[in-house]
């Protein structure tokens, strides 16, 4: 890891201050990606800016039919959130199954969201639920949000506040994991939402999580397992590497999203 | 260089790091407390678990600086003098160790587990160690221990 | 067996424990010397190249840079191999040089280029960024047939890939055996390249005191005397009373800490240059290129049969990769440790083995946990199952029919070995009785209604371990002597120390070994103490691989008891005014057979050390023997596996349901030590079988460079192991002991593949390579649909 100057405002208003004084500055939210990547020498930032210290960034809150998660809240909590287990379950489902327990007791989900890892578990429920991703100057729907792999709407000196998912009538999220790295290969989160069926993709994306129109008007028609099992996606638009193929992956994708259909009821 | 302090295994500690010093080197290098190991650097293999404020974390994917102000435990913090904690006391029971080097993160974690689960199931016990790695046991004697502990602890 | 007990067959748990669970270990990185200074690897990126020019003079000035080495400062000898075959028209196999630090070329991935010694780590890596390296890149050659076939020569020198072609048995009787077989089944086989991942990564202290001219070095090894020859004699030129090699704590080894690593040798030999102790340690992503890899064959072998399905022959032809340079043991794994083991359980009368030992701009390839035996005993395994599968004949059924008969032993095979003990028919009894397997059509049919494959597998094999007899070894190769030895030291209070050559890195030796102790001295086990891994405490030992540690330094310390009692038996009779041969040694006490006169052990140890009235000329004072043990044979554990998958069709993952092993290790000392080395074992088999596979692109850089991408067996992966032992003694060693090191790992894997291909066999799926992943799953799936359907 190079060296770099640490700072841990106690204010969104410090921190942006932070970032703008400083040649290079990243924030740092969990860690669970940032600290990975900074060992490896892949990223030389000249100031570190630890938004752990921003206390009312976390939290979790329902209310008018939506959940609100502050960005620094770990996925741990959102997982054993009673809350939010009651409100989506499928959303606590996915945040118990990101990583492994050391992970999620300090990942958080702002980290998760604004660092748009092609494999990450977070921007699919995004984007299957039609999230808000609320920042310290705007508000943006997760369909403008997620913009290429390891790339958002963020400006570099925005900080995200709280991700706000309106509640499903049904959901739910099925992961293929990687077998090596445990990340996603695959994975699909259902929800049938206020405004119909949307059906989003995660882990195998050459652009990162994507929305499955076909899929989405197929269940519009029929909300049922069959009505999504053996959909093709266009193999041509998927990664491949030694773990599956686009092919593999493509057909992945049918089977777990009929796999999440069926779990969502 | 900044100067961290934290309470490591009941005692307070602070030391000057650099901005990048990891957890796990500053308790390793300047607390040498080497109990706590290094086994990858892609934080996956856990061996470097240890718990800040009760919860297991890997101390390879943590600043020392952020754990500035915690309260840390690790392995060496888990006995009561000589005598074991009961997932310590599980482990040698169990036969849920051979080369020790997993070991005192594969505890630390299943102390958390336990804490947080405590009536897992075989399957659920075997998910939670995502994030620990044994190359010795095949786990089975490691899932054994554990649901030792879960009756003593 | 007592119960509670502390002798031979008690399980005790274990006596390390204590320092492990409670962060006491102390493993090497773990080590601080008193103005140590660290150490950085800068390592190729290019799989070959030539190396031009190296500008070290800006990483030099760093800040805390002390020292920077490249190949053209280190003008030492080569890194040796320590086993040398010869092919089959008689010359020796090709022996290309090793720098520590490359010279003029680069031959791997992570072959050292410079060494960058500073204050702190970090500032070592820092300084290593500044050092310029210009490259030549050249063709690299990964794969095998492309090596033999003309491809970019990996050492120019030698003018060849080839390092050697050998062959074991009689080629022209083999094939006319075959061309009178009433059928032949024929299989390709790959065994896949493995990364070891020890979890405990590599690391060396180098030190060297001014004052005595004494090198040490801390290091990471299985056999730290092995270490002190190898690179004291043949690389740095330091004599073995100059040079201490200590091997701490040891954080696993599964054979890829047995070896000679060029790092031990740079730390070593700049120690003084710098003045200052030197800590090494690597970084997991530099221990996958630069750990020896294990396994890496591709065969094709034939069984000729008769029409009941009896075997007549074999004829197996492999190519083996070495990588780029020869490690300590590479060339004798897939020749003396492979081909001798082609007749596994079975009578097969005639056996061919052709090897070629190939290199490639891979990293060097050696043992690995079984090392040579899981190669065997897959390609057997698979092809038997085939045999089957063509001749209509149960799983079980083939097995029976060519088992070696219980009452044959001692059985001489036609591939040089000769095996004294074992029963097949009862390992694979007591398994299948253990796996359930009459219930298996329940739950297959259980199984196809939740619209999962499920199958069972199956492998009885054997293996030869114990290694070694020195005279046995010799003739084929080997530079050494693969005996052990051991030193009990008894104290005047009558408490004891063994010093043994063997090394635990997870064995759980100061338990198995102080058992031994209690058992002949009746002595409790607080009161022993096992020392090994320090060539300046332990007077000599070859170490810990191939299942050698109980069969072999086990019998050492039984040797050297042996000499204890006659020597204390010898006081007791001069101090108890009796003839030696009236006094008895039981339970810790010498007894004047038929009366009360007795003296506990400890006071006979106590009379050694003040020997007042000893007849000098006869009894000399002390109580510390010391012995050698060459083994007469090889041992011959083996048993029985039975593996039961599940695989969901639609997404190409298996699990493992069920795993089943009877094994047959001999003699068990310790049953909870036994049982934790075979579930260990199986976990690496079933991680070789599912999860496990190296992968080089063709321009060799590694795609499993770290566990992002290289699968290492977890916890979820794997389910509980039913595990037992049915026990025959090895007939010529005193313990009766086999060993269990490598049994699961050698057992399994076929076993494995044989349950997938079961599962798979209607579906039309009738081969699967390892590992057994779900996309090769899945693709094995979707390539046999069509064939399927069209039948």
């Amino acid at each position: 890891m190079y060296d770099f100057a640490y700072h841990k405002p106690s204010s969104v208003a410090d921190a942006m201050a932070a970032l703008k004084a400083a040649d290079d500055g990243k924030f740092l939210a969990g860690g669970m990606t940032m600290i990975p990547t900074l060992k490896q020498r892949l990223a030389q930032p000249s100031d570190l800016i630890d938004l752990s210290g921003v206390g009312d960034l976390v939290g979790i809150t329902v209310s008018g039919g939506a959940v609100t998660i502050g960005a620094m809240t770990t996925h741990a909590a959102v997982a054993t959130s009673t809350d939010v287990q009651s409100a989506i379950p499928a959303l606590a489902a996915l945040a118990g199954g990101i990583g492994d327990p050391q992970v999620r007791n300090r990942g958080t989900i702002g980290g998760s969201v604004a660092n748009n890892d092609p494999a990450a578990d977070y921007p699919a429920a995004c984007l299957a639920l039609g999230a808000t991703i609320k920042t310290d100057r705007r508000e943006m729907a997760a369909d403008d949000f997620f913009t290429d792999l390891f790339e958002t709407a963020l400006a570099d000196d925005e900080i995200i506040l709280s991700v706000s998912f309106p509640k499903p009538s049904k959901a739910a999220y099925q992961k293929f994991d990687n077998p090596a790295s445990r990340y996603a290969l695959v994975g699909v989160f259902v929800a049938q939402t206020a405004g119909g069926p949307r059906v989003a993709v995660t882990g195998s994306g050459q652009n990162g999580v994507f929305r499955v129109p076909g899929m989405e008007s197929a269940l519009a028609s029929s909300w049922s397992a069959d009505a999504v099992k053996g959909m093709a996606v266009d193999a041509g638009t998927l990664n491949s590497d030694i773990h599956a193929s686009a092919e593999y992956r493509a057909h992945l994708i049918g089977v777990m999203a009929g796999r999440a259909v069926t779990a969502a009821g | 260089m900044p100067t961290v302090s934290m309470t490591v295994n009941g005692k307070q500690v602070s030391g000057e790091v650099e901005g990048r010093t990891l957890l796990v080197e500053f308790l390793r290098e300047n607390l040498r407390l080497t109990g706590t190991h290094v086994g990858c650097d892609t934080s996956q293999c856990g061996a470097c678990v240890v718990h800040i404020d009760g919860n297991s974390a890997k101390s390879c994917s943590m600043l020392a600086i952020q754990a500035n102000g915690t309260k840390v435990t690790t392995i060496e913090g888990l006995a009561n003098g000589d005598e074991l904690h009961p997932m310590q006391a599980a482990f040698k029971e169990h036969h849920g160790l051979q080369c020790g080097f997993c070991t005192p993160g594969m505890v630390m974690s299943a102390v958390d587990l336990v804490k947080k689960k405590p009536k897992a199931s075989e399957h659920e016990i075997r998910e939670w160690l995502e994030g620990n790695i044994c190359r010795c046991t095949g786990y089975h004697n490691i899932v054994k221990a554990i649901q030792h502990a879960q009756q003593t602890m | 067996m007592p119960e509670g007990g502390t002798g031979i067959g008690a399980a005790v748990k274990r006596v390390e424990d204590q320092r492990f669970l409670t962060g006491r270990g102390n493993y090497t990185d773990d080590l601080n010397r008193y103005g140590q200074t660290y150490a950085y690897i800068l390592r190729s990126p290019h799989a070959h190249a030539t190396i031009n020019r190296i500008d070290t003079a800006a990483a030099k000035s760093a800040p805390g840079v002390l020292a920077v080495f490249t190949g053209e400062d280190m003008e030492v000898g080569s890194l040796p191999c320590g086993w040398q075959v010869h092919s089959k028209d008689g010359t020796p196999m090709q022996e290309p040089g090793h720098p520590p630090l490359a010279r003029g070329k680069v031959r791997h991935v992570g072959d050292q280029v410079a060494v960058v010694i500073a204050e702190t780590y970090a500032q070592a890596k820092d300084a290593a960024e500044k050092i310029t390296v210009d490259y030549g890149p050249l063709p690299a050659v990964i794969n095998m047939n492309k090596a033999l076939a003309g491809g970019a020569l990996v050492h120019d020198e030698i003018g060849t890939n080839l390092c050697y072609d050998w062959e074991i048995g009689d080629e022209a009787e083999v094939d006319a055996v075959f061309a009178k077989a009433a059928h032949v089944t024929e299989i390709d086989i790959v065994n896949n390249r493995l990364i070891p991942n020890a979890m405990e990564p590599r690391a060396a202290v180098g030190e060297f005191d001014q004052a005595t001219g004494e090198y040490t070095l801390y290091t990471t090894s299985q056999n730290p005397h092995v270490i002190r020859l190898l690179m004291g004699a043949f690389v740095l030129s330091i004599p073995e009373h100059k040079l201490r090699v200590v091997a701490p704590d040891v954080g696993g080894g599964f054979g890829s800490k047995i070896y000679h690593y060029a790092e031990e040798a740079i730390v070593t030999w700049a120690a003084p240059k710098v003045g200052r102790p030197i800590k090494w340690t690597a970084e997991r992503s530099e221990s996958f290129i630069s750990d020896a890899h294990g396994r890496d064959h591709i065969t094709h072998a034939k069984m000729a049969m008769d029409a009941d399905g009896k075997f007549l022959a074999l004829k197996v032809a492999t190519k083996a990769n070495m990588g780029a340079y020869l490690s300590t043991f590479a060339p004798c794994v897939p020749t003396y440790l492979y081909a001798t083991l082609l007749a596994g359980v079975y009578t097969t009368p005639i056996i061919h083995c052709n090897v070629k030992a190939v290199f490639t701009n891979t990293v060097p390839v050696d043992a690995y946990r079984g090392a040579g035996r899981p190669e065997a005993t897959y390609l057997l395994e698979r092809l038997v199952a085939k045999c089957a599968r063509e001749m209509g004949l149960s799983q079980v059924d083939i097995r029976r029919k060519n088992f070696i008969p219980s009452d044959a032993f001692p059985y001489q095979t036609p591939v040089a070995l000769q095996y004294d003990s074992g029963d097949y028919t009862a390992t694979l009894n007591a398994a299948l009785k253990a796996a359930d397997v009459d219930g298996f059509d329940a739950r297959r049919k259980a199984a196809e209604a939740r619209g999962k494959r499920r199958g069972l597998g199956f492998s009885t094999y054997l293996e030869a371990c114990g290694i070694a007899p020195s005279a046995v070894v010799g003739s084929l190769g080997a530079r050494a002597g693969l005996y052990e030895s051991a030193e009990v030291r008894v104290h005047p209070t009558g408490s004891v120390t063994v010093f043994t050559g063997s090394h635990s890195h997870g064995q759980g030796h100061e338990t198995t070994f102080a058992q031994l102790v209690s058992d002949r001295l009746g002595l409790p086990l607080e009161n022993i103490e096992i020392s090994h891994g320090d060539t300046n405490k332990v007077q000599f030992g070859m170490g810990t691989y191939g299942s050698r540690s109980l069969a072999v330094g086990g019998e050492a310390i039984v040797k050297a008891m042996n000499k204890v009692v006659t020597k204390a038996t010898k006081i007791a009779a001069h101090i108890m005014e009796a003839s030696e041969s009236d006094i008895e040694f039981k339970d810790g006490q010498f007894t004047v057979a038929g009366t009360d006169k007795s003296m506990a052990f400890g006071e006979v140890a106590l009379s050694a050390y003040v020997p007042h009235n000893f007849p000098h000329e006869e009894l000399e004072p002390g109580l510390d023997e010391t012995a050698f043990y060459d083994p007469l044979n090889f041992t011959y554990p083996g048993g029985c596996h039975i593996c039961e998958v599940e695989i969901d069709p639609d997404t190409g993952v298996t699990t493992v349901e069920r795993m089943t092993a009877v094994d047959d290790v001999g003699r068990v000392i310790n049953p909870m030590i036994v049982a934790g080395q075979i579930h260990g074992g199986i976990a690496q088999g079933i991680g070789q079988a599912l999860l496990e596979g190296c992968v080089y692109d063709d321009n060799g850089q590694l795609l499993t460079g770290s566990y992002m991408d290289y699968t290492m067996p977890r916890a979820d992966n794997l389910p509980s192991f039913t595990v037992g032992t049915e026990v025959t003694l090895c007939t010529h060693n005193s313990l009766g002991v086999k060993g269990c090191g490598e049994v699961g790992a050698i057992g399994s894997p076929p076993a494995v593949i044989n349950a997938v291909v079961d599962a798979l066999w209607d579906l039309g799926v009738h081969d699967m390579p390892m590992p057994a992943t779900p996309q090769t799953v899945w693709a094995a799936i979707q390539a046999a649909r069509p064939a399927a359907a069209a039948e």
